[in-house]
């Protein structure tokens, strides 16, 4: 794998991340990581479906007329995440019935979308199909720090395994509730776009007001 | 009485932005201002009002499981073709709202003209029709679904992009000026949504 390959599967992992920088695909982010087991499903779900959706329309990019692209992007999309559907119905039952609708919202996740209109419209299948593998790999990235924290702290287990022994099983942790709730999500996403934007200060975006200082009067004493 | 009960619900309890984070990406991209934040909302109620009974019928009469029986078809069930369906549909309904719009009244056309398109991919509208789906609404059920949900998508746009008129002004820390606050402020008004659960008429 060439040095440029390498960087279009990477590059969207911090640098460049789907989630906290091109602000795509925020929905799903929030509401399937209160448990691991959900969130890694989603994840699997999304990487598979962006990467194969880019491969696919990058191969009929030449044939497709723009003015009906956006419906032929939506059909190759829709047919994919029919088959994840189906397929996550068929072997995980259970985690399917938590995730419930989110599974047929990739369809509009912009994340599939955003990727195959700005990428895979212009670039050959193999680099298409590695771009929606790396941006994948982003949001998943996110996901992941965002579900460990929420089912660590809120419930004391990763993938339903106790890990920390709670309060009321005679343990020490009393879990936080509120990392179980809807809420916590966006304030948690809200901290790590914080955290990486103080790494990455390139990333911060400039206010549209700055506070003006005026300067102090010189008092004559 | 149950039809107005599931309107609350739809508007406050189950608020589709803030309690299920459905259509987060342009409810963050296009609250800047009350103005057009409120003209997307608009267009999201009408979308949303008309999408979701449409569906319904097709769902009812085409899709759900043992629903060709009148066409004397009774084994044949067609629900993987939900979500293709449901998508095209949502496309085609908002294709023809602009030309209609666009003909007839060009002025309302000018306004909403740009968040038409950006409403297909709204994951608001797909969520409510799959939500329709997955609890099974009847046809007036899903009207009143349909007009709730989206009355409640355009509150919580409306109710942001308020805020984040006020939030400009004031003194943020570097890392977190622009999105980082609009997510820890949209964090904060779905905790006061949470007020509504357990509302029942």
């Amino acid at each position: 794998m060439s040095y440029q390959h390498k960087k279009i599967i990477f590059e969207p992992i911090v640098d460049n991340n789907p989630v906290i920088l091109q602000v795509l695909g925020i929905c799903s982010a929030l509401a399937v990581t209160s448990k691991l087991s959900t969130t890694i499903t989603m994840c699997i779900a999304l990487t598979v479906v962006t990467a194969f959706s880019n491969a696919a329309i990058s191969l009929v990019r030449n044939h497709t007329p723009s003015s009906i692209r956006i419906i032929v992007q939506m059909t190759i999309i829709s047919s994919l995440v029919i088959v994840t559907d189906q397929f996550i119905k068929a072997y995980a039952f259970s985690i399917s019935k938590d995730l419930s609708v989110f599974v047929g919202l990739i369809i509009t996740n912009c994340i599939v979308m955003g990727r195959a209109e700005a990428y895979a419209m212009k670039h050959p299948p193999f680099p298409s199909f590695l771009d929606g593998l790396g941006n994948g790999l982003g949001y998943s990235a996110l996901l992941m720090v965002v579900g460990v924290i929420r089912e660590l702290f809120g419930s004391g287990s990763l993938f339903g395994y106790p890990i920390l022994p709670l309060d009321r099983d005679g343990g020490w942790y009393v879990p936080n509730g509120l990392l179980l709730l809807p809420p916590s999500a966006f304030f948690l996403i809200g901290m790590i776009i914080w955290v990486v934007r103080s790494w990455k200060p390139a990333q911060v975006e400039q206010p549209e007001y700055k506070i003006y200082h005026a300067p102090r009067p010189e008092v004559a004493s | 009485m149950d039809l107005v009960n599931l309107f609350i619900k739809a508007v406050f309890v189950e608020n589709l932005a803030l309690t299920f984070f459905l259509g987060m990406c342009t409810f963050l991209a296009v609250s800047k201002k009350i103005g057009t934040a409120l003209g997307l909302g608009i267009a999201v109620i009408v979308v949303q009002s008309l999408t979701i009974p449409i569906n319904n019928l097709i769902y009812q009469f085409l899709i759900k499981d043992r629903a060709l029986a009148w066409a004397g078809l009774p084994e044949i069930s067609l629900d993987f073709l939900g979500l293709i369906t449901y998508i095209s549909v949502i496309a085609a309904v908002v294709q023809v709202l602009e030309m209609f719009l666009d003909r007839y009244v060009p002025s309302l056309y000018n306004s909403l003209g740009i968040f038409l398109p950006l409403i297909t991919v709204n994951c608001a509208i797909l969520g409510g029709c799959l939500f329709m789906v997955e609890r099974d609404y009847t046809f007036s059920e899903s009207v009143t679904y349909g007009v709730g949900s989206g009355a409640g998508w355009a509150l919580a746009i409306v109710a942001m992009a308020g805020v984040r008129e006020k939030l400009k002004y004031s003194d943020i820390p570097e890392g977190l000026q622009g999105l980082g606050v609009t997510f820890i402020t949209a964090g904060l008004m779905a905790l006061g949504f949470m007020a509504f659960s357990g509302i029942q008429l």
